[in-house]
């Protein structure tokens, strides 16, 4: 029998159902997978008692026959998901020890899928970050190393230790949530799927606020069409999120036909700059783009001329949205605590001493964009940059299906390369996901090839029309079984 | 009528604009399902989301749409199909999130006006510049504790429509009548209940003074004055105290002042509310509120009728002057207990009554008119009574008072006490002749030409008949027989 980390959710479903393991013992696997791997850092909070509990249940549920459409299916739950009686901090200080009474609804929904939650999964403080490197609970190891270098290389972020979860055989699937490519991004660089569907699709309700009107719940498997089953049973409409879109939830699976005869992929010009963009990643994007060709689908060069603006406009209206929406710790009712001889005084040092260094640059910069003067020329501005973005999409999607570029203009980089050290710099790594988050669209990073220079994973990114996340699927699909990419996990810590 | 400060250098008019904020009436906040109830024990009422938890969303209640909706045709305004959500960020203790949800440049209703009625008979139209909806604050007790302020967030999240009027307001008495007026309507509608001393309507005045014909002068807001009369006086302290500061070489600061109402003036709050931006922004949780066409029309189809055409149909249907129109429709309850007491009845003769000898009892008593001792009926039955001279109005005064007692109906009250009028012209002349043999020196005099005893005539027979005589007839009567 294969080890029972190393299968996806479709296999294991499949076990599941003809008996041939139990949901306790997939959960034990993965329990054990996890404290063999610790060095990653993946999770911030493990739960394997609550883990074992649900595995139980969920083995009752299946002889009774009452399994749900992902029962026994051990997941990770970003920490950014309240989880009821589970502490959840956005691996931030400012919410220690913070457990929420209630459940969010796209962990509930995993949850009433019959999923099992192993756990909460590293991220950036407040997902803040492209490299998992602002959690109050440290970085997250990538599980990958380059070609002849043992040095800690990042996972993405800010995502990351749900991407290295899952890459490394700690959960089957777990949640992400992308702002700017805070799935994508660690996706690609950590070798998985990573779909943030269209805004809208999945319910925000219960998920620890970044920027409200950019952040999205998605997830992150080790295939495409695990990728569909997870999709499908945290997507959906929710009264208690009035941005949450009142759409029906399709069965993602069916879409995977593994055709793209007659596709329209486009190919923006915009996203092939002469410089920031590693030529192995070129190199893929374009063997991957041949290939789709060769399959029947069209190649259509396109133009998204605001494309540079994206990054700036995001980075005006997410700090912006951010500052608004972090005012809420301060201290009184929940979270850290720091007193002082006056409200402001206790204000003043809750939040210094709880929030980290780059959640209070964004705060900082948010609070300015707002102000009087600032508001016009920056916060403005960037809202109508942003309406012209969703109109070039828009034009696009008269001539294309789907979009194709890359996910990350490189791949994943060392914990201590110069890059990590100027916020600027780190910035440009969300240069090819930002332009889709700001238009609301749902795109898919898949891994389609590996770097010739250092032998790590390489993403491209698989971007549709709102609320067409079948075809991106789809697409996605046809890129992975090109792509000759693995989907077995990467062992850590040896066997 | 304009009103002027004689100030030592001359004339001054003064210009006011009000913001009033009214708490909507809703059984949920406005964007929690958490209960509005006034009184509650401390934090009770309270969501995850009016306590600003992580990962909580605002979902509009539909309900507090449709009443500012109400209030907007209430207003003679504009209803705006679309209308946005904006933040409006601060941190204070008692604002769960650091910031509160408002609206900015979007509002629901637009662009109304009021008519107010003022005491020498015209009428002032005051324009309404915006009613927007808005989240309440939750409230900081200062006093259960040494050295710690609890919150209390019960009222954290509850609705409140902020009215602003235009600055078209232009004496203290104006204002009072705006502020009944505003009160008025909002309790036709049923949006909200008025009552100022629970804070369920609250008061802001922008007030400024200038020389008649100059442009507007520098304001100085005061905020959250309590009662009408408060407002009146606020305007008046703060207007004089202008007006002086003005005439001895000073200058008007754009501040927030705040009423003392035990001394009567107003004082500065904070300079700070000048510095502060409050970077408002639309609130990325909602989406824009787009209204539906049906929904609206069917809204103002439901309108109730309001003062305005209450009073003009009071007068054209009943005849009433426009005095007591106006005084009768200003509570709802008053008008509808005119109208049944008025329905087949001496309607002016009804509301004489009513703002007469029913107001004066409802006030000794403490009782508001729905708790009326004298059922509308029973007055309406006592006027005919009057009219058909089964009783005078002098026995009718005492009808009312046994009315009041013995919640009785008047013709039972009659009948028990034989209060019925004397009509009987032997029966009137016999008691006269009896006072007469009683008191010859009196009749004598009389003749002699001391005019003025007929009044003393009067009142001895009419006590003698137990005020059941006639008045007419007795008077009559009596000239005739001390005239032998």
């Amino acid at each position: 029998m294969t080890d029972l980390v190393e299968l996806t959710v479709a296999e294991a479903l499949d076990g599941l159902a003809k008996k041939e393991f139990s949901a306790v013992e997939l959960t034990e696997a993965h329990i054990k997978e996890m404290d063999r791997a610790r060095e990653l850092n993946a999770y911030v909070t493990e739960t394997p008692e609550l883990a074992l509990e649900r595995a139980k249940a969920s083995d009752e549920r299946r002889a009774k026959g009452t399994a749900g459409k992902m029962d026994g299916i051990p997941v990770g739950m970003k920490d950014l998901y309240c989880t009821k009686g589970v502490r959840t901090t956005a691996c931030s200080h400012i919410l220690d020890n913070f457990v929420p009474p209630y459940e969010s609804t796209v962990s509930q929904k995993l949850e009433d899928a019959g999923t099992v939650m192993l756990g909460k999964t590293n991220m950036d403080e407040f997902a803040m970050g492209t490299a998992n490197l602002t959690s109050y609970f440290g970085p997250v190891r990538n599980p990958y190393k380059r070609k002849g270098d043992d040095s800690f290389l990042v996972p993405g972020g800010s995502s990351g230790g749900s991407a290295a979860a899952v890459a490394s055989g700690l959960c089957m699937a777990a949640t992400g949530s992308d702002t700017g490519g805070s799935i994508r991004t660690p996706a690609s660089f950590c070798g998985i799927v990573g779909c943030k569907p269209t805004y809208g699709r999945c319910s925000r309700w219960g998920m620890i606020a970044f920027a409200s009107s950019l952040d999205q719940a998605g997830t992150m498997t080790r295939t495409v069409r695990d990728t569909a089953i997870m999709l499908e049973a945290m997507a959906g409409f929710d009264p208690k999120d009035s941005t949450c879109a009142n759409v029906p939830v399709p069965c993602y699976e069916k879409a995977l036909t593994g055709d793209v005869k007659g596709l329209r992929i486009g190919i923006p010009r915009e996203y092939n700059p002469d410089k920031g963009l590693h030529s192995d990643v070129r190199h893929v994007w374009e063997a991957t783009a041949e290939k789709l060709k060769a399959a029947g689908a069209e190649i259509v060069e396109i133009s998204l001329p605001s494309t540079m603006y994206a990054l700036p406009t995001y980075y005006l209206i997410a700090p912006a949205e951010a500052s608004s929406n972090l005012a809420r710790y301060d201290g009184v009712r929940f979270g850290l605590r720091v007193d002082g001889n006056s409200l402001d005084e206790m204000y003043v040092n809750t939040r210094t001493e709880g929030f980290g260094k780059e959640v209070k640059r964004r705060i900082m910069i948010g609070t300015c964009i707002l102000l009087e003067g600032y508001y016009e020329t920056c916060y403005l501005k960037a809202q109508k940059v942003r309406r012209l973005l969703c109109r070039e999409f828009e034009e696009a999607y008269k001539k294309v299906d789907v979009i194709l570029a890359p996910a990350a203009p490189e791949t994943a980089f060392g914990k201590d390369d110069d890059s990590t050290k100027d916020p600027l710099v780190m910035q440009l790594y969300d240069v090819f996901t930002v332009p889709s988050s700001l238009a609301g669209l749902p795109a898919v990073s898949v891994p389609a090839g590996t770097s010739d220079e250092n032998g790590l994973p390489i993403g491209l990114q698989v971007i549709g029309r709102p609320f067409d996340e079948e075809t991106i699927l789809r697409t996605a699909g046809v890129i992975e079984s090109m792509s000759g990419m693995s989907v077995r996990p990467l062992r850590v810590g040896g066997k | 009528m304009s009103y002027i400060i004689k100030g030592e250098t001359g004339d001054w008019e003064i210009v006011v604009g009000l913001e009033v904020h009214c708490e909507v009436i809703s059984k949920a906040k406005l964007f929690s399902g958490a209960a509005t109830a006034f009184g509650a024990e401390a934090n009770t009422q309270v969501s995850f989301i009016d306590a600003g938890f992580p990962g909580m969303l605002p979902v509009i209640n539909h309900e507090c749409v449709r009443q500012a909706i109400r209030t907007g045709f209430g207003l003679n305004a504009t209803i705006n199909k679309k209308s946005i959500f904006a933040r409006k960020n601060y941190y204070y203790a008692d604002l769960p999130n650091g910031y509160q949800i408002s609206q900015s440049d979007m509002p629901i209703i637009s662009d109304g006006y009021i008519d107010v009625d003022l005491e020498d008979g015209s009428t002032r139209r005051i324009g309404i510049e915006r009613l927007h909806l808005e989240q309440d604050a939750g409230k900081l007790m200062h006093d259960q504790h040494p050295t710690k302020s609890f919150v209390d967030l019960n009222r954290a999240g509850v609705a409140l429509m902020e009215i602003v009027s235009r600055p078209d307001i232009r004496s203290p008495e104006e204002a009072g009548a705006y502020l009944r007026k505003l009160r008025s309507i909002v309790r036709y509608i049923g949006s909200c209940d008025g009552n100022m001393d629970e804070g369920s309507m609250r008061c802001d005045a922008n007030v400024s003074v200038r020389r008649p014909g100059e442009p507007f002068g520098t304001r100085a807001e005061i905020k959250n004055v309590n009662s009408i009369r408060f407002v009146m006086q606020a305007i008046e302290y703060e207007a004089m105290r202008q007006v002086e500061l003005l005439e001895s070489g000073g200058r008007v600061v754009q501040e927030t002042r705040k009423f003392d109402s035990v001394k009567g003036e107003t004082k500065s709050m904070r300079s700070k509310e000048t510095a502060m931006d409050y970077r408002y922004f639309y609130d990325p949780d909602l989406i824009p509120l787009v209204l539906d066409d049906e929904e609206v029309e069917r809204l103002k189809r439901e309108m109730p009728e309001l003062p305005d055409a209450k009073k003009k149909r009071f007068m054209e249907d009943f005849g009433l002057p426009a005095y007591d129109a106006g005084q009768l429709v200003a509570e709802k309850e008053t008008a509808a207990y005119f109208e049944k007491a008025a329905a087949g009845h001496d309607a002016k003769k009804v509301a004489n009554w009513i703002m007469g000898d029913l107001f004066a009892t409802l006030n000794r008593l403490g009782k508001k008119i729905t708790e009326s001792p004298v059922s509308p009926e029973n007055l309406g039955k006592m006027v005919d009574l009057i009219n058909d001279g089964t009783i005078s109005s002098r026995i009718a005064k005492d009808v009312f008072q046994f009315m009041v007692e013995e919640g009785k109906s008047p013709d039972l009250i009659i009948e028990e006490k034989g209060l019925k009028q004397v009509t009987d012209t032997s029966a009137i002349e016999k008691i006269i002749d009896e006072v007469m043999a009683a008191n010859p020196d009196k009749v004598a005099e009389y003749r002699a030409g001391k005019d003025k005893l007929i009044g003393w005539f009067v009142g001895q027979t009419m006590r003698a008949s137990q005020g059941k005589a006639n008045p007419g007839m007795l008077n009559e009567l009596l000239k005739k027989k001390l005239a032998g």
